[in-house]
């Protein structure tokens, strides 16, 4: 991203909608209240990305996407879509497509009236517009359903139609806000598998805003993980899972065991709870905090139970626990555990078939030095 | 009607399709006593039967009112339409009336769709101010409206008329529209300036398609409200330009003219008519919409 942001406020030329870069710069909205919805955000996202705005309620990830589409005014920063500014560009002009949690249908519209109102606003011939129409009506599956109204359909089936009305004018990118937040869990699953799909065949960068961990690591291709009006970390769903940076993030992204270290000497041990762990330099985040003060993370997946020390192989990590409760999941189980002498609440992984715990158990648990991470706390 | 899931329904059936058909709901729940239909039978009889009883009069063949008539005939028809000085306050009345509607639509329409949108306590402040028109004492507004319209020399003009009618009638017009922007989704217009239209576009292809029904019933109130004012109405008279209700004080107080009667059939009926017939399409239309929610 060598481009720089000189290039005057213009509309953004209608493109084919392939491909377009949106690049947020010191990004920053504040409604006067104690500290700013978005603080200095600075993010950007290639074309045909799809690229998911993860957080807590109150993050400021929704704000974002309502600066993006020219819903909120910026105190502060700039946004381009393709190099050029969009600042000052209502966002009737931004040519970005847009889907709301509650599908946001015209009621008063059937399902192909809703689908061309893009068009006619663009005052497309009427050819063009029953040709279009009918195209992505087969794109999301609803031949056939152009003449129902909103009131006549499932809410899947809406989220559907409001998808299609959104993609039909080629737009430069869309935003998804929540689109699937309304809906139970089966028809979201489905509407997921639904949406990366048509992010495959249409091609164009996607914006999607969710709280939802397991739907952002399902779709994304990156991740940004909002906090407090700030993004606390930007990457693959992988990179976020298996090397997050701060405890954050390792808390928002999955389940965690967490051992604060406070302000520790990161070297080849570090000291806890009367143990001494080994720590693999790899294994250490790069974010600045860490050296004023850290936490180690070990996943549930990645620790052993055993029934004594004797079991714990040389080069492992390893901390007394009491199991506290045992969740039965199917294909396995898992342990509630309280940790070490202070009773650190923790979590393990073991298979179903293996040795039975029961609660009241002490164990051991433990696990690989590179198996862990310390991050900034 | 005590699961959770019954209560439910209800509630997304008040949602959908608008009071008539949960007031029909609440009655299969809740059977109305004999003796509370009765009564409302009564106060339906104390408040209609007076104004129907200038009906008989108007087919009396008497020259002085008379009650009940005792013979039939047209002729106080025929008086009110041959009559130049009835037919021109009828039709004064129409024209303002109509122009107080229209004017009042665009006003109303626009100032309830802005307070829709501010918040807190100016928004308060200034839906109260507009609601004065209401409850001021009518006599205080005609003397003010006279002496403003003397100084600008509106009185007697079509202009001063519709003005003072326009003043009265926005109230209703902005209550009528802010109960049907209350089921207006905001979220809506989000979506369609994403879609690309203008805020104008927006405003006409979403926003009034939506809130038609509140719009038609606050112009029906405007047209009324104008139609039959009385106050503002003989201040504002001058020999050549009468409104029907000015004309029919006069008839009362100064000539003792029978024909009032059949004036004042026509009134009654015109605007139980223009009453009546918007209430019959939105029976139409709630029953269309009822049968959408059923196939869901």
């Amino acid at each position: 991203m060598t481009r720089e942001t000189t290039v005057k406020a213009t509309e953004p030329s209608s493109g084919t909608g392939l491909g377009t870069e949106i690049r947020l710069a010191g990004v920053t909205k504040d409604y006067g209240l104690a500290s700013p919805a978005v603080d200095d955000i600075s993010l950007t996202i290639e074309p045909g990305e799809f690229m998911t705005l993860l957080g807590p309620s109150g993050s400021g990830k929704t704000t974002t996407l309502n600066l993006v589409a020219g819903f909120e005014t910026l105190t502060a920063g700039t946004i381009s879509l393709n190099g050029a500014d969009v600042g000052n560009v209502p966002p009737h002009r931004r040519n970005l497509g847009m889907l709301f949690q509650n599908y946001a249908l015209f009621p008063h519209m059937s399902v192909a009236q809703n689908v061309a109102y893009p068009l006619r606003e663009r005052k497309a011939g009427k050819e063009e517009i029953a040709r279009k129409v009918a195209d992505v009506l087969e794109l999301v599956q609803l031949t056939g359903r152009d003449g129902d109204y909103p009131s006549q359909l499932s809410g899947g089936q809406q989220q559907r139609v409001a998808l299609a009305r959104a993609i039909v004018f080629e737009p430069k990118a869309l935003l998804l806000d929540e689109p699937l937040g309304a809906l139970d869990r089966n028809l979201r699953s489905a509407l997921q598998v639904e949406i990366r799909r048509i992010h495959r065949e249409v091609g164009s960068t996607f914006v999607f805003v969710t709280h939802d961990q397991e739907e952002a690591m399902n779709l994304s291709d990156r991740i940004a993980l909002f906090n407090n009006g700030h993004i606390e970390q930007i990457g693959t769903p992988q990179q976020l899972y298996t090397e997050p940076e701060t405890l954050f993030t390792a808390r928002f992204l999955g389940d965690s065991n967490v051992f604060e270290l406070g302000q520790a000497a990161l070297d080849e041990k570090v000291a806890q709870d009367g143990e001494s762990w080994i720590v693999e330099p790899g294994t250490v985040a790069a974010h600045p905090g860490v050296r004023a003060s850290s936490a180690i993370v070990v996943r549930p997946e990645d620790v052993e139970v055993a029934g004594s020390r004797d079991a714990v192989p040389s080069g492992a990590n390893a901390v007394r626990a009491t199991v506290r409760d045992v969740e039965y999941m199917g294909s396995y189980r898992t342990l509630l555990l309280a940790m070490g002498a202070g009773g650190l609440p923790g979590r393990a992984r073991t298979s179903a078939l293996r040795g039975e715990y029961a609660i009241g158990d002490t164990v051991v648990i433990w696990w690989w030095p590179r198996a862990q991470r310390i991050v900034a706390a | 009607m005590t699961s959770p899931t019954k209560i439910g329904q209800v509630k997304t059936v008040q949602v959908d399709t608008g009071p008539a058909l949960s007031r029909r709901r609440y009655t299969k729940v809740d059977p109305i006593p004999w003796w509370l239909k009765v009564l409302g039978g009564l106060v339906v009889a104390f408040f209609v039967l007076p104004t129907l009883v200038v009906i008989p009069m108007s087919f009396s063949d008497a020259t002085t009112f008379q009650f009940p008539p005792k013979g039939f005939s047209w002729r106080l028809y025929e008086n009110f339409f041959t009559n130049p000085v009835w037919l021109d306050a009828l039709g004064n009345s129409f024209l303002v009336a109509t122009l107080t509607a229209v004017l009042a639509t665009v006003v109303g329409t626009a100032a309830a769709v802005a307070l829709s949108r501010l918040q807190g306590r100016t928004a308060q402040f200034v839906r109260t101010l507009l609601m004065v028109p209401i409850v001021a004492p009518a006599i205080v507004v005609a003397v003010a409206v006279y002496i403003s319209f003397l100084r600008w020399q509106l009185t007697g003009t079509v202009t001063g008329y519709v003005l003072a009618h326009t003043a009265i009638a926005v109230p209703y017009m902005i209550v009528s529209v802010t109960g049907a922007l209350g089921g207006f989704d905001p979220q809506l217009l989000k979506a369609s300036a994403s879609l690309g239209a203008s805020p104008l576009r927006s405003f006409v292809r979403v926003t009034m398609p939506l809130i038609s029904r509140g719009i038609l019933t606050g112009a029906i109130f405007a047209f009324i409200v104008s139609f039959d004012e009385v106050v503002i109405a003989l201040f504002l008279r001058s020999p050549t330009f009468q409104t029907m209700p000015v004309q029919m004080y006069n008839s009362v107080t100064v000539e003792i003219d029978p024909t009032i009667s059949a004036a004042s059939s026509l009134m009654v009926a015109a605007v139980t008519i223009i009453f009546i017939l918007p209430q019959l399409r939105r029976g139409r239309r709630g029953r269309r919409q009822e049968s959408h929610a059923d196939d869901t």
